[in-house]
Order: structure tokens, then sequence, then C-alpha cells
């Protein structure tokens, strides 16, 4: 992939150790998740449950867990923490040094088919 | 007749003879009248729990056997801090001084034993303490907490327990020991070594082939001198190198003595009127330290003294023993000693800190030790006992009992026998207690403690009972889980708490760490739970994490279905005005705020707010002097008031000042769960106080003060706490109770909870009848306050956590396409 396949959003140190960020595409709104190790994960906001935003949780290990009703997503995959898990959209990352990128492609593909 | 009751006396008021007492009055409470004499001024508690006591696992009240209402309730006479210095046989009266005397028909002589003291110079300083009673524990966390140092002398099982107690304590402690290698006893060199690694992992120094020459210092220890030169600073020596038992009255009666005190199989001494139990007693040249066959003879004596003849007499036993030390497991049994026609097989995982011996006399195992881990010990135990022929499964057996089925704890406890002794303090084995279990349907360690007293002395063998409940109940019984934290944890609420104290954590990775946490990092649920705990134990010192919070306690506003926001400033007491009803109805226009509500805490709500806006928001209202009402967060949400006094013709009292009064002091502090008060002029209530978590109900003499009521989830009313006469006594007894819910109540656990879980009993005693608790549970609290007491939505209005209320960044749509 080419470098403008990648949108810089900002950098590591913006987005709290253990938390998350939020970014926003006219009506579609990306989760931005910091592990304690420092992995970011970028997530469509929207729980699979009744569309909490995931992004306002408490993040632990790789996982968030929905601040509405607690459902446990993995953030790597995407999908619920259950024996039949549903599914959130996600959006891949790059990190180069301390700067966040986040696929283009990805991006249109979340709000080619907004959720919400 | 009353008067025709034989007359027992007793001497000593150990676990020993507690034990025998407790047999005659449940077979036959009119046998005895019963006095007591103890040298300790002191009920009977458990002296084995004197190790969880100094390292401040246990509370003194959590160890005591027999409270003051059970003499009361049997009519017994006990004389606490009375030593008995002579028995005058032909009369058959016991003296203590010249104060005191008791007749007796019976008597029973339990003294126990006395610490031995090494005679070098210096012994009788201040500081010098052996280790065997309460005031010894006592005397240690006195020093605990002025001094630095702390050299204990003797490696065994009580030294050791000793310097981890100590060391939990925060002391340098460093043990002094005479011989190459730690508990030589029991271990071999190589074993001794791996248990001088885990005492040294915990900061103990070991100090081992080291002879103590002298105490140095002046009227108090500041130091001990070694043979070899060494000198090593002191502000506690602990003398822990072995027990005597203690013979003086009976000796000076003209009983017959060897090591200790001689008694038959029956318990009688030399003089059929006498008994003895406990370590003073002798039987075949052998004096027993540990209480499991002590109790044996505690039974023995009470069915002599019954005239039972039908019971079985006192043999000689098998010795068990572990060390009582968290973390470091060590258990022997039997006869370890290695001779000539003995054989041993062991096992060593150096990696795995793994040590197991097996001691075999003609294809008899006689003797186990095991390091590391003790899971199939009560099997070798019996096979001792039961002196079983082993050349069968010889080779395997140092696998245990479930070999080639697998080897998990549950296996091995599957196939044990019936007979098979679980509790070893208690004499109980593994069919009583699965009988117990099926008979009286129990489900919980406490219900099987009440009723077979298995797991209720030193407690080690807790895990094994309920691995036995699991096996018997099957998916009915969830051992840990019913109180676990959480899945990445087995311990509860409680123990978490205790451990957060006394180990000093203070932050919670080292939580996690230091408690074997099963994840990483935690969950959703323990991580909030943490994260209070941290704050309430260390005021001041603890920084709060904000990622461990829920969101709306991290943004200190209600999320909503949709996302936005909902927000309620305080309105003290009810109270509002013109100036902040404006301000109110500005900012709802201002910011498009769709819904006003009156919510049912005597305040307005607004909703629909959207997150960015927040920080605006909050500044608008601040300017009008209005503060965040914590409607979010588990925290005191509001102090509902009537309008008394000051407008009512029933009000007896100013509740609404005080309402007022009480939320200005007592806002903004953090609890287990949400906090509601409400304040009402008189007992028409209209405040409805009754049904809150504190409620103050005004009369003409006074303020009643009630506690534990609630009207969610469950319909609750209060249970009233006590009456008081002014307004500052209502402010400092309700800061202490709170005080004492914040310190005990479990995350998320309401004070109507928490009080069903404790007692009011155990509320008032602190609040109540304890001035001096309570006036520390109220600095406590203001202690707390002084470093939470501000307004959160002034700081996020500077600028705290800017980056929760905006995006992380805008994409142009376009830019994306
Ligand atoms: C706003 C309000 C309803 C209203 O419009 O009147 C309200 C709203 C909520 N209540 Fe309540 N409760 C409100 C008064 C009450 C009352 C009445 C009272 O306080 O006098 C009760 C019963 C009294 C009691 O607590 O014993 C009440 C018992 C509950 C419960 C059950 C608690 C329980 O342990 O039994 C919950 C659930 C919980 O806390 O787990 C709850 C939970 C909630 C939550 C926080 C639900 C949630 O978790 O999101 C609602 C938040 C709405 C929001 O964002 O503002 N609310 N709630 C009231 C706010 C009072 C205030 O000024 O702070
Ligand atoms: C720190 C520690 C840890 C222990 N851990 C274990 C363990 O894990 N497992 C185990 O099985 N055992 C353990 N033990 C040993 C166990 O506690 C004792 O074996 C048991 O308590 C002895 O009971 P007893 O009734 O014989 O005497 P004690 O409990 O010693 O009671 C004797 C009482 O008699 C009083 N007394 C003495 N002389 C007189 C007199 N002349 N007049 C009036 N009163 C008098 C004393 O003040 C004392 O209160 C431990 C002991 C200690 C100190
Ligand atoms: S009762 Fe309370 S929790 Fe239930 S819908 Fe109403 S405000 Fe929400
Ligand atoms: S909306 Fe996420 S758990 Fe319900």
């Amino acid at each position: 992939m080419t470098t403008d396949e990648w949108r810089l959003i900002g950098t590591v140190e913006d987005i709290p150790r253990s938390g998350a960020r939020r970014i926003r595409i006219g009506e579609v709104d990306v989760g931005v998740f910091r592990t304690a190790n420092d992995d970011v994960f970028a997530l469509e906001d929207v729980c699979p449950h009744l569309g909490g935003p995931l992004s306002e949780g408490i993040v632990h290990g790789n996982e968030v867990t929905c601040p509405l009703h607690n459902m446990v997503i993995d953030l790597a995959t995407g999908l619920s923490v259950e024996p039949t898990p549903k599914c959130v959209r996600s959006c891949l990352v790059r990190l180069e040094g301390e700067k966040v990128y986040l696929s283009k492609p990805d991006l249109r593909d979340l709000i080619s088919q907004p959720i919400r | 007749m009353e008067d025709m009751k034989k007359k027992l006396v007793v001497i000593g008021n150990g676990m020993t003879p507690g034990r025998t007492l407790e047999r005659i009055f449940e077979t036959n409470p009119a046998a005895y009248d019963v006095t007591i004499f103890n040298a300790e001024p002191r009920v009977n508690y458990d002296r084995i729990m004197l190790s969880p006591l100094l390292s401040g696992e246990k509370t003194y009240e959590e160890i005591i056997i027999h409270g003051d209402g059970w003499y009361i309730d049997r009519d017994i006479m006990l004389y606490k801090g009375f030593k008995v210095d002579r028995i005058d046989r032909r009369s058959r009266i016991v003296y203590s001084g010249d104060e005191e005397c008791a007749e007796y028909d019976k008597l029973l002589i339990a003294t126990g034993s006395n610490p031995i003291i090494i005679p070098v110079p210096g012994h009788v300083k201040e500081g010098v303490v052996t280790y065997r009673d309460y005031d010894d524990v006592e005397a240690m966390l006195w020093a605990a907490q002025r001094g630095e140092h702390a050299v204990v002398i003797g490696g065994g099982l009580l030294g050791l327990e000793a310097a981890a107690g100590l060391a939990m304590q925060g002391m340098q402690v460093t043990v002094v020991h005479l011989m190459p290698t730690l508990m030589e006893r029991q271990l071999d060199p190589a074993a001794g070594h791996l248990l001088q690694k885990a005492v040294e992992d915990r900061g103990i120094s070991v100090l081992t082939e080291a002879n103590t020459k002298e105490i140095l210092g002046g009227p108090s220890v500041e130091g001990v001198l070694l043979d070899d030169g060494t000198e090593l600073p002191a502000d506690l020596v602990v003398m822990a190198v072995g027990i005597r038992p203690s013979v003086s009255v009976g000796e000076a009666a003209g009983l017959e003595i060897n090591r200790g005190i001689v008694v038959d199989n029956r318990m009688r001494t030399s003089d059929p009127n006498i008994l003895a139990v406990g370590e003073c007693a002798e039987f075949e040249g052998d004096v027993y330290g540990l209480v499991a066959p002590l109790y044996q003879m505690a039974n023995v004596a009470a069915d002599t003294l019954l005239g039972d003849r039908t019971g079985k007499p006192f043999e000689k036993q098998v010795l068990a023993t572990q060390l009582k030390v968290t973390g470091i497991d060590l258990y022997s049994a039997g006869d370890f000693e290695t001779s000539e026609n003995r054989e041993e097989i062991v096992l060593r995982d150096a990696r795995r800190s793994i040590y197991r011996r097996l001691v075999i006399e003609e294809d008899k195992l006689v003797g186990t030790v095991l390091y590391g881990d003790t899971a199939n010990n009560s099997w070798y135990l019996q096979l001792i006992r039961d002196g079983e022929n082993i050349s069968d499964f010889r080779d395997t057996m140092m696998f245990g009992p479930g070999y080639g089925e697998g080897q998990s704890a549950d296996v091995a406890v599957a196939s044990l026998a019936d007979e098979v002794e679980i509790c070893g303090c208690n004499g109980v084995c593994k069919g009583a207690i699965v009988n117990a279990i099926n008979e009286h349907e129990l489900s919980t360690i406490d219900e099987v403690r009440t009723y077979t007293k298995a797991s209720s002395s030193c407690g080690t063998c807790t895990g094994l009972v309920e691995q036995l409940l699991t096996l018997t109940l099957g998916e009915d019984y969830k051992p840990t889980a019913a109180d676990a934290v959480c899945g990445c944890t087995d311990l509860g609420h409680d123990d978490v708490r205790k451990l957060i104290e006394v180990q000093r954590l203070q932050t919670i990775p080292d939580v996690m760490q230091s408690l074997h946490w099963k994840s990483s990092e935690g969950c959703a649920k323990c991580r909030p739970a943490l994260n209070y705990y941290l704050l309430s134990t260390w005021p001041g010192i603890y920084e709060d994490d904000q990622q461990s919070r829920f969101i709306n306690e991290r943004v200190h506003a209600n999320i909503q279905k949709d996302g936005t926001y909902s927000v309620v400033p305080r309105m003290w007491g009810g109270v509002t005005s013109a100036d902040e009803l404006r301000a109110i109805a500005d900012v709802v226009e201002k910011f498009e705020i769709p819904t006003v509500k009156l919510t049912g805490g005597q305040r307005i709500d607004m909703l629909g707010v959207r997150k960015e806006d927040l920080p605006a928001v909050w500044s608008d209202l601040g300017d009008a002097g209005l503060v965040s009402g914590h409607a979010y967060g588990k925290a005191l949400r509001t102090v509902k008031t009537c309008v008394g006094s000051e407008w009512c013709r029933f009000g007896t009292q100013d509740s609404t000042g005080l309402g007022i009064r009480i939320e200005k002091f007592m806002w903004s502090c953090w609890t287990p769960a949400k906090v509601k008060m409400a304040v009402s002029g008189c007992p028409r209530n209209c405040a409805e106080a009754t049904c809150k978590d504190v409620g103050v109900v005004c009369v003409d003499s006074g303020y009643e003060i009630h506690i534990g009521g609630g009207s969610g989830l469950t319909v609750r009313q209060t249970e009233l706490l006590c009456k008081v006469a002014t307004e500052d006594e209502v402010m400092e007894f309700v800061a202490a109770v709170v005080q004492l819910y914040r310190l005990q109540g479990h995350y998320l656990e309401r004070m109507y909870k928490w009080l069903a879980r404790v007692g009011i009993e155990s509320i008032k005693e602190a609040i109540v009848d304890d001035d001096e608790r309570r006036k520390e549970l109220y600095d406590g609290f203001v202690h707390s306050q002084s470093f939470s007491q501000h307004n959160p939505w002034a700081e996020r209005v500077n600028g705290v956590d800017a980056h929760e209320f905006k995006p992380l960044a805008e994409l142009d749509l376009v830019e994306v396409v």
C-alpha cells in the first residue's frame, strides 16, 4: 500500500494508556484504543449489542467492556467475547514511531455503510 | 438441687481445657459447677492463630474461641489474670495468691508450656520477648511500630512464623539459627535451602550456624552479638527456641512428674481427683505440642470427668504439622528421622521448588515431609496411621493416590477413603464431613465449620473441605466464585481489602502482581473495585486511576442510551434560588438541551447534553455557584430534606438546615456504592428518611439516626442506630458510620447489604458503644475529605482530562473518499 492509503490521525501519546479516543468522519465515529502495552486498535465506535459507544468503556488487556451493558469486545478481532460472538467492524492501524495511521480503504468501507 | 452439683476447678484456660468444657456442657450441662483460673487476663482464644494476628491477616476478635458470653451462659466463674500457685490436696482447695481460692471435687490442670529463654547476658532487657501468647504479639506489634530491626532467634516453625509476621509489619528481620539449615529436624539440607530461599524472598535475612553470645543495649535492647563477632542491630529480639511443659503447680503439690505431669490413658494424674491435659501432660513418655493430640486428650478427660468409660482411651498419636506462612507450603507428619532400618524416597524439583520425602520402614510409611505442593498430605497421613503395607504401590506413591488418573487435587480428594482425616486439629474425617453436608444440606464452608468443627482451628485444611463441598454438591457449590471479586482472582473482597492494607499494596499493578491475579490487567469488574479499595485505604497517597473508572465517573456525568449525557447539579438539601434556576434555564437554552426534569432526589436533571458541550455547560453552571451532584458516582448523592421547624407547624428541628450542613460536609466522598440520605423534621417523615442509606428523624428531644434503608431494587426499611442530642453529634455519628462502611463495604455493595452482612450490632459496637473508635472513624473521614472535596466540574472546565471531551480528530469526508 502506498502512503496515501494511510491517514495520520495523531500520536500514541494523544490516547490515554488503557484508554481510547474517538475520531469522527462525518456521521461515523471510530474508536481508537491504546492498550497497556501500547498496541493501538481501531473499531467502529458502535457496540454490536445496542450501539453503545465502545470508546467510553474500560480497556483491559486486548479487550474493552462496553459502558452501557458490559459486553466485552476483543480489540484485535472486533468480536464479542461470548459463545456466539457478534462483530464490530474494524480498521487497520499502522504505527510509525509515535505516529498513528488508519487505513483509508477501511475507513471508506465504514462510511459507505454507516450503522447508525 | 443446685448445691449437689460437683465442683470442677480448672487451672489454665487454653485451647485444651476449652475443648473439655465444651464436651462436658454438650453432654451433661448439669454435671459440674465450673471455676477457671487463668494467668492470662483473657478468655479462651485460638493460640494457633497468633501468627495471622501478628501478620495482620486476622484480628483478636476473629480468633476468640469462647467470648465472655459463653462463660456467663454456663455460669462458669472465670478468673482472668489469676495464677494458681498452690494446691492443697488434702482439703481440695486451690489458691491464687492470698486473694482467691476455690474448693474442688475434681481438678483439671492445663497449664500448657513455658517458652524457653536462653540465659545469655542481656536476656532481661526490654524488647526481648518470647512467642507464646497474646501479650507477646502485642509487644511485637508495639516494637514494629517504633523500631526498624528485629532479630528472631530460632529457625523452627515458630521462629519462621514470627519472622514472616514481623516482615509483613514492615520490619527488617534477621533469623539467627544455630544449625546449618532451617528446620533441620524436618528437612534435609537441600530442602532446607529451598525453604531458606523462600524465606529470603520475603526480604528476611537468614544466618545459619549462628550462636547468640549476648544481647546488647542499655535498659532496652539495641543489638545482638553473635559468637563470631557479628553485631546485628535490633529493636526487638524474639526468642523462639522451644518450650518446656509448665509443671510447677503440679510439682509443688507432689504429683508424679517426669518431663510433664504424668497421666494415664484416662488423663488421671497420680492423684485420682486430679486430671491433667494439654502440653503440660505426659503420656507414656511423650509430651505433645500440637492441638490435634491435645484435643484427643481433652475429649478423654471430659469422658473421665463425666464418668463415661465407653469412650476410647488415649493412645500414642501420629503427629502432623504445617507451617502457617502464607505462600510457603510445608507439611510434615509421623516420624521422619533417618535410621539404619529405614529407607527414604525423595523427589526434588528445584525449579518448581517442590520437595517430597517419604520415610519407609518394613514396607510401611512412617513419616513424610512435603514442601511446595502439599496436596496429598491427608493420604500420606492416613497411610502412616493405618500402617498399611505399601509394597504394591511403592513405585508410584510419590505421585499421590490418583496417580495415572490425572493429578488434580480433586482427584486426590475423591480417592481418599472415608476414614481419612481431613481436619487434623479437630480430628474430623472425610466421611463425617460428607455425611454432614448431605444430611444437613450444607453449602458453605462456614456451615461445615459449625456442624463438624472441620477447618475451624488452624484453617490449613480449608482447601480440602472446599474440595469436599465441590465433590459432594457438584455444580451447586462454587467454592470461591461465590464471593470472589471476579474471574481474575479466587480472593473475596474482604481478603483483597485486608491484603492491600497489611501488605501495603499501593497501586493496581502491585495488587495484581502480589495477589497473583490470573489476568494481566484485570477486567471491568475488578479494576474499579481495586481503584476504590486503594483510594479508601490510602487517602492522599493513592492516585486515582481514571482508566479504571466507569465512563460516568470518568467524565462526571451520566451516559444515556444514545451516548449523550445528563447533568445534575447539587441543590443543597433540595433548596434552590432564583439565581440558580436562572442559570439552569440559560444553559438549557444555550446548549439546546432537550429535556429538563425534576429527579426523585429533589433536584434538576438536564438530559441529552452532547459530550463535547459538557465543559462549557459546567462552566456556565459554575459561574452561578452550582457544583457537581455526583448523580453518576459511587458517592454521596442527595440529602433530601423536608421544610422542618422553619415553616412546618409540626417541625421539631431545623431539618432543612441540618440536611444542607450534612451535604456540604460529606459531598464528594467516594463510597463502595452510592449513598443517599435524608433528614425529616418530625416522625411524619416527609423526607422519607427511613428508606435511605442514612436517615435522620428529628424529634423534640434530639435526633434519631437510622441506617441501611433502600427503596430501589429492594425496598428495605432502615434500622435505628442511636439517638443523639445535638446537631454536632449527628455530624460525628453520621460521618463515622459512613467511614466504617467505606472501610468495610464491598465494592458495589449498598449500605443495606453491608448492614445485613456485618449485622447492626457490630456497627453499634463501633459507632455507639466505643467513643474512641467513633472519633477515630470520624477523623479518618475528615482526613479523606481533605483530599477529595473539590468540584470535579470546575477542574475539567480548567482543562483536566481535556482529551475526554473532544474527538482526537475530525476527518474530512472528501479527503478519505
Ligand atoms: C435521575 C433519576 C430518576 C429521576 O428522573 O428521578 C435516576 C436515574 C437513574 N437511576 Fe435511580 N435515579 C434517581 C433516583 C432514584 C431513587 C429515588 C431517590 O434517590 O430518592 C432510587 C430509589 C432509592 C434508592 O436508591 O434506594 C433509585 C434507585 C436506583 C437503582 C437501584 C439501587 C438499589 O441498590 O436498589 C439503580 C440501579 C443501580 O444503582 O445499580 C438506579 C440507577 C439509575 C441510573 C443511574 C441508571 C443507570 O445506571 O444509568 C439512572 C441514571 C439516569 C441519568 O443518567 O440521570 N437508581 N434512583 C433520579 C436521580 C436522583 C438524583 O437527584 O440523584
Ligand atoms: C505462635 C504459635 C503457633 C502455633 N501453631 C500451631 C499449629 O499450627 N498447629 C498446632 O497444632 N499447634 C500450634 N501451636 C501450639 C498450640 O497452640 C498449643 O499446643 C496449644 O495451644 C496448647 O494448649 P494448652 O491448652 O495445653 O495450653 P495453652 O494454650 O498454652 O494454655 C495454658 C494457659 O494456662 C495458663 N496458666 C499457666 N500456668 C497457670 C497457673 N499456674 N495458673 C493459672 N493459669 C495458668 C497460661 O497463662 C495459659 O493461658 C502454636 C503455638 C504458638 C505459640
Ligand atoms: S427507573 Fe431509573 S434506571 Fe429505570 S428507567 Fe427510570 S431512571 Fe432509568
Ligand atoms: S450497548 Fe454495548 S453492551 Fe449494550
